[in-house]
């Protein structure tokens, strides 16, 4: 590297990074009893359902249909008969609708490719590329979990000029992504080509932080064989992986207020995204399976496991050796924008990314105190905003104040009140601004 | 198994405190704390400890049975009110005094707002000026440094360096022949001369707000934004007129000037909150400030000038906001 690392400019927090599994491989865990199959997985309207209690269904048949334009279909990820169709628990603590699958065996669809070679021949066009990935289910599995294929349709009048693939993986602790372009490197770089070419781009960036060198050398000698994809490593800083912190750190562009990246030419889907992709489309694999950490620091074996989707919590902590005695909260995800959960009975969906078992001791938050108006929120928020003066104004119900002083750009990253010196929860009063703010303008539009 | 806690994220915090803040503060006032003591002797530990005594306890008196709320004494807030508050005030300073001085700068200028972080003006500087206008003669019998401790009585007692200099300039003398009264450059630097317990010896101070730079407690914007201010006002009318005017590292070195650009200035209380907004008020207290000591009444006008930006601080944060990620500078944000 040459001059300055690059990052994003404004705003950043450095939180302990605490990657305790970044050295174990990835590991598949053996199928469950009974998958759980939640219909709200993805960004948008949930999928409905298309099997009936008591069918017999594969590994890979479509079980549940897109429920909308933004919505994604989902397969099954287990071989079984359907038990029932029903409310099931979900990362949300709400129970929603769902499937529940009995696991029989392990019989897979045929149209699957289940042998192990490395396809690199790209056959399917551009259209056929956006057909298949919409058709296999693909979200964004950086956690966002925005169907795949709707990112592939640039609005008319916007043109993509630049792919970003996002292995910058800024959350402390997880390692999924680290794991997957460590070990399946080759995979992503194709995945990244097919994308490429549905976009019709000819630049592709892989975004990944110095924190992982090895990951950076790895896919950095691999991209050598593909062109116009390039490795740009990033100096460490929190929340590099949200997309419009990642364009700027990378290119140096910056998405206007309210507006996608496709506003300033880019595109920008996770590294786990680009081999769902290729697996969709070279395999003809649907999303039915992902990498998850299992993490925290009493964890007796932090771990990295290929899961298939449905798989109970409860399953993946029995692998890491069991669960804590110490533990005091589960989130699923990590530390910073992760979900408590309120049961083990939760099952991975397509955007877990990883379970964090936190410590009793560090489960609770600190009390609330006055706060002194340091304004180490405003310095740390990368979006430029006064999360003091947010948070204040949707505690006192004037709405109007912050929607003008752009609530609706917060990414909701938590850095304000990490930093918050008097542990004011800025980022629950933020959640209700947004969401009061985005009924307000929902409301005046009708 | 244990119940689960659950919560919005983020699940992790920073190691930040208010209190370790507030003591980061007080830890940057020990040098200045040590040198008060070492000039002004054991009187000048009286006056410390009074104050900071006298603002704990008017804290825990207000927040225990007038508010009837909790009590945060704690928390390091009042305890740097009351270092700051014996910091301006002479170390010959009566007792009951200092006591009065500790419940106007709790009761009055914090506690009736609201509390840590409600108020506008900054606690201790609300107690120092209503000290002098009340107390005059008492607010400005300054006693000379001595260098070794002296026990409780200072026979001897004179005018600042800022004190001199405007009743000098007002009975018609000049700079020059003003000089020889006042201590040199050096002596200023190590805070031989009179003046308010911490406020003299500049490299104490500067000591003191190189750690909360450091600690990053506060920022250089406010100090810089108004000692440049200061520098460039007093140089100009130096340079036009250095037989009638001070030269800007007097005015630099003398008075509350480092005191209040490093401790008082700073208060993330009282000051803007974006860096922009920090710039203008330190430009502001600089101008203020000079303004004051040279056409002013008082021979001194940090604590006015301080005081005077604070009101206007709420003003600063709405026309100040930082820079927005995806909004071009200048551009109207739209709410659609």
């Amino acid at each position: 590297m040459t001059g300055r690392q690059k990052t994003f400019t404004l705003g950043g927090i450095h939180p302990e990074e605490n990657k305790l599994s970044a050295n174990a491989p990835i590991e598949v865990l053996p199928l469950p009893k009974q998958a759980i199959i939640p219909m709200g997985q993805n960004l948008g309207a949930p999928s409905k359902p298309i099997v009936n209690r008591g069918d017999l269904v594969k590994v890979g048949q479509l079980i549940a249909e897109a429920g909308g334009f933004i919505s994604a279909n989902i397969h099954s990820p287990v071989s079984g008969k359907v038990l029932k169709i029903d409310n099931v628990p979900d990362a949300s603590g709400y129970k929603r609708p769902g499937i529940v699958i009995n696991v029989e065996g392990d019989e897979w669809e045929e149209s699957i490719d289940r042998s192990v070679e490395i396809k690199e021949e790209i056959e399917l066009d551009g259209k056929e590329i956006i057909e298949r990935v919409k058709e296999k289910g693909l979200v964004g599995m950086g956690g966002a979990t925005f169907p795949t294929f709707v990112k592939l349709m640039p609005p008319p009048g916007k043109v993509a000029d630049y792919l970003l693939i996002n292995g910058v993986e800024c959350e402390p602790y997880l390692t999924s992504d680290h794991r997957l372009m460590l070990e399946k490197g080759k995979e992503i770089l194709i995945g990244t080509k097919i994308l490429m070419k549905a976009l019709k781009v000819k630049k592709a960036v892989i975004g990944i932080e110095n924190n992982k060198p090895d990951a950076i050398n790895h896919i950095n000698e691999l991209a050598k064989g593909y062109e116009g994809i390039e490795v740009q490593p990033l100096k460490v800083q929190y929340p590099q992986g949200g997309e419009k912190q990642l364009i700027k750190a990378a290119l140096n562009r910056e998405v206007p207020s309210g507006k996608l990246p496709i506003e300033v030419g880019c595109v920008v889907q996770n590294v786990g995204t680009a081999y769902a992709v290729y697996e969709a489309v070279q395999k003809n694999k649907p999303l039915i399976e992902r990498v998850v950490t299992v993490t925290g620091k009493a964890v007796r074996k932090p771990s990295n496991f290929m899961v298939r989707v449905g798989t109970p919590v409860q399953e993946l902590i029995d692998a890491a050796e069991g669960l804590p005695e110490s533990t005091g909260k589960i989130v699923n995800g990590g530390p910073m924008m992760g979900k408590a959960l309120t049961s083990l009975e939760v099952p991975v969906v397509k955007g877990s990314s990883g379970i964090l078992l936190m410590q009793e001791s560090e489960s609770r938050r600190k009390p609330e105190s006055p706060c002194i108006r340091c304004s180490k929120c405003t310095y740390v928020c990368p979006m430029g905003l006064e999360p003091f003066l947010l948070a204040k104004a949707a505690k006192v119900g004037r709405f109007d104040i912050a929607e003008k002083e752009l609530v609706m750009d917060c990414i909701e990253c938590g850095s304000c009140q990490y930093t918050c010196p008097a542990s004011i929860p800025l980022l629950d009063y933020l959640r209700l601004g947004k969401s009061m703010v985005g009924a307000i303008i929902r409301n005046r539009k009708k | 198994m244990n119940m689960l806690t659950v919560s919005g994220s983020p699940h992790i915090h920073g190691d930040e405190s208010t209190k370790k803040v507030m003591y980061g503060v007080v830890y940057a006032m020990i040098p200045a704390m040590l040198v008060s003591v070492y000039y002004f002797g054991l009187n000048a530990l009286r006056v410390l400890l009074l104050a900071t005594a006298a603002a704990l306890f008017f804290e825990w008196l207000i927040q225990k049975y007038l508010i009837k709320g909790p009590v945060t004494i704690t928390d390091g807030s009042a305890l740097v009110t009351g270092i700051l508050l014996a910091f301006n005030v002479p170390s010959n300073l009566p007792s009951w005094m200092v006591i009065v001085g500790a419940l106007v700068a709790i009761g009055m200028a914090k506690m009736s707002f609201g509390g840590l972080g409600k108020n506008i003006f900054n606690p201790a500087l609300v107690a120092r000026v209503f000290l002098l206008i009340s107390f005059p003669v008492q607010m400005t019998s300054w006693p000379k440094p001595h260098a070794i401790i002296n026990g409780l009585t200072d026979a001897v007692t004179g005018p600042t360096p800022l004190g001199i200099v405007k009743e000098g300039l007002d009975a018609g003398k000049t700079m020059s022949e003003l000089t020889p009264e006042l201590p040199n450059y050096l002596q200023e630097l190590i805070g031989q001369m009179g003046g308010s317990m911490g406020e003299v010896s500049a490299i104490a101070l500067i000591l003191g707000g190189l750690y909360m730079i450091f600690r990053k407690i506060i920022t250089w914007h406010i100090p810089v934004s108004m000692l440049l201010t200061v520098v460039v006002f007093s140089g100009i009318l130096w340079g036009v007129d250095p037989e009638h005017y001070a030269d800007p590292v007097f005015h630099l070195l003398t008075g509350g000037m480092l005191l209040g650009a490093i401790f008082m200035a700073t208060d993330m209380v009282t000051s803007p909150m974006t860096r922009g907004g920090q710039l203008l008020f330190g430009f502001g207290v600089g101008l203020l400030t000079i303004l004051i000591r040279i056409w002013g009444a008082y021979p001194e006008g940090v604590s006015f000038a301080i005081l005077l930006m604070n009101a206007v601080v709420p003003l600063i944060n709405r026309g100040f906001k930082p820079r927005r990620f995806g909004v071009k500078p200048g551009v109207e944000i739209k709410t659609s």
